[in-house]
């Protein structure tokens, strides 16, 4: 445990590298899979695709998602920029599921009174689907985050940084203070993301019926 | 020449077929005067929905046309269109996450009504079905009961002044005291009003009640229209079968 106390500013620096690749690859996840969830809703028979696709990437290993996409011209670069990738890739299932499920599910009449009252379908989506759909939305959020904050652990495999560093480096000096010190700060960050998560989604779940 | 004739609604030979090819409306000729209050009644299945729906263009008319003010709803921007016609259903279909207020001002908010026009509106349509707005107007729908959840749909149908109101079995699931009572109160409702209602149900007596006239639909076809007193009089098999259902419940609470 020691290791964790005397050293911390390198603590201080993988976590907020950790942070960041957890950061931006779920803003890239969000970006891309929030608009996904609702093409779902507008062109059903994208759904087995769509879904199944993110499906089969999760089912890929972490670390052969890194390796597989080491090759390529682009992402194969930098190793953050493609640790961020595969974590985005990562995270987009939840994300589009629930984004999915939570339009789906608003019920029938609800849809059926706007449509009849004159809202644009853009209207319908902003002031009707998506208000009612967000707190399904964001438990997805938070299940894709809490995956990429232990994913990205791996990602120091590669190079990227963050604290899968301690973790790697405690087992090559099969040292398990250097472990925790990065297990620790990794499981702590992803109980506060849990937490912050759901204390949003509860605010947001008074008024569904 | 939209607005010149006292007809409302028209329906042209309008039909509607789903894509599996079963016919759920066939052939409808049927005119709606203007301030006429129209009751479709018939069992389910039988057409009445689908009928209402060609006039708002929820469903499109696979053959013949429905016009409204004269003009064929496909010509009609369809957004304006609905605009224009208030919708009450049986599950009112309240936005959840929006309080009475914010549910009843919706459409004049989309249609960019001053916002103190709209505050004056609102609590003029609450009044209109009974609800003092400083008691509601901050309410969610899970806080009110059945009966005042269908009032604010109707308010909410109101809101805009729609010329047109259609109606599907607004009142069908509701307790019977509840049920008599909204359905006296838009009686008097439609008097002061004169909107151009078109009002699906299954109840022969709301029919009567209600009806400036009642169209009894069949299989998917209209099997006349009559005045209410007409429809009581009839010596036509299929009408009189729903009016001795009607006498007989009527019977036998005199008893």
């Amino acid at each position: 445990m020691n290791f964790l106390f005397t050293h911390p500013r390198e603590v201080a620096t993988l976590t907020a590298e950790h942070l960041w690749l957890v950061g931006v690859s779920m803003l890239l996840a969000i970006v891309i899979g929030v608009p996904l969830g609702i093409l779902l809703t507008r062109r059903p028979r994208w759904k087995a695709f769509i879904l199944g696709s993110t499906n089969v990437i999760q089912t890929i290993p972490s670390l052969a998602l890194f390796g597989l996409l080491l090759p390529l011209p682009w992402l194969g670069a930098r190793a953050d920029r493609l640790a961020i990738v595969a974590l985005a890739l990562y995270a987009l299932l939840p994300i589009v599921r629930n984004t999915y499920v939570g339009i789906a599910e608003i019920s029938p009449p609800v849809r059926e009174a706007a449509i009849a009252m004159g809202l644009t379908s853009g209207q319908l989506l902003t002031k009707v689907e998506l208000p009612l759909a967000l707190p399904v939305m964001l438990a997805g959020i938070r299940v894709a985050a809490v995956i990429t904050i232990g994913v990205a652990t791996i990602a120091a495999a590669i190079g990227a940084g963050g604290l899968g560093e301690f973790i790697f480096r405690g087992i090559a000096m099969v040292d398990n203070g250097v472990i925790l010190a990065g297990a620790i700060p990794a499981a702590l960050m992803a109980l506060v993301a849990d937490l912050l998560l759901s204390g949003v989604e509860k605010l947001l779940v008074r008024h569904r019926s | 020449m939209p607005g010149d004739s006292d007809i409302a609604i028209e329906f042209d030979g309008a039909g509607f077929r789903l894509p599996d090819g079963k016919t759920l409306l066939s052939d409808l000729n049927l005119a709606v005067q203007r301030g006429d209050t129209l009751m479709l009644v018939g069992r389910s299945g039988s057409g009445k929905t689908t009928s209402l729906k060609l006039i708002n263009r929820l469903l499109a008319a696979t053959s013949g046309q429905v016009r409204v003010d004269g003009k064929s709803v496909g010509e009609w921007d369809t957004i304006k269109l609905r605009r224009g016609i208030g919708y009450a259903i049986q599950d009112v279909g309240l936005f959840p996450h929006y309080t009475v207020f914010e549910n009843v001002s919706l459409v004049p908010k989309l249609e960019r009504w001053e916002s103190r026009r709209i505050d004056a509106r609102v609590e003029e349509v609450l009044a209109l079905v009974g609800l003092p707005v400083a008691e509601f107007a901050t309410r969610y729908p899970d806080e009110l009961s059945g009966g005042q959840r269908q009032r604010v749909g109707l308010a909410r149908a109101l809101a805009a002044d729609p010329p047109i109101l259609l109606m599907d079995e607004p009142f069908g699931a509701l307790d019977p005291i509840t049920r008599a009572d909204l359905r006296t109160e838009f009686q008097q409702l439609q008097r002061k009003l004169g909107k151009t209602v078109v009002f699906v149900t299954h109840d022969v007596g709301e029919a009567l009640q209600l009806g400036s006239r009642i169209g009894l639909m069949e299989a998917g076809n209209l099997r006349g229209v009559y005045r209410p007193e007409e429809f009581l009089a009839t010596t036509d098999a299929s009408v009189k079968a729903y009016v001795d259902v009607f006498r007989a419940g009527q019977q036998m609470f005199r008893n």
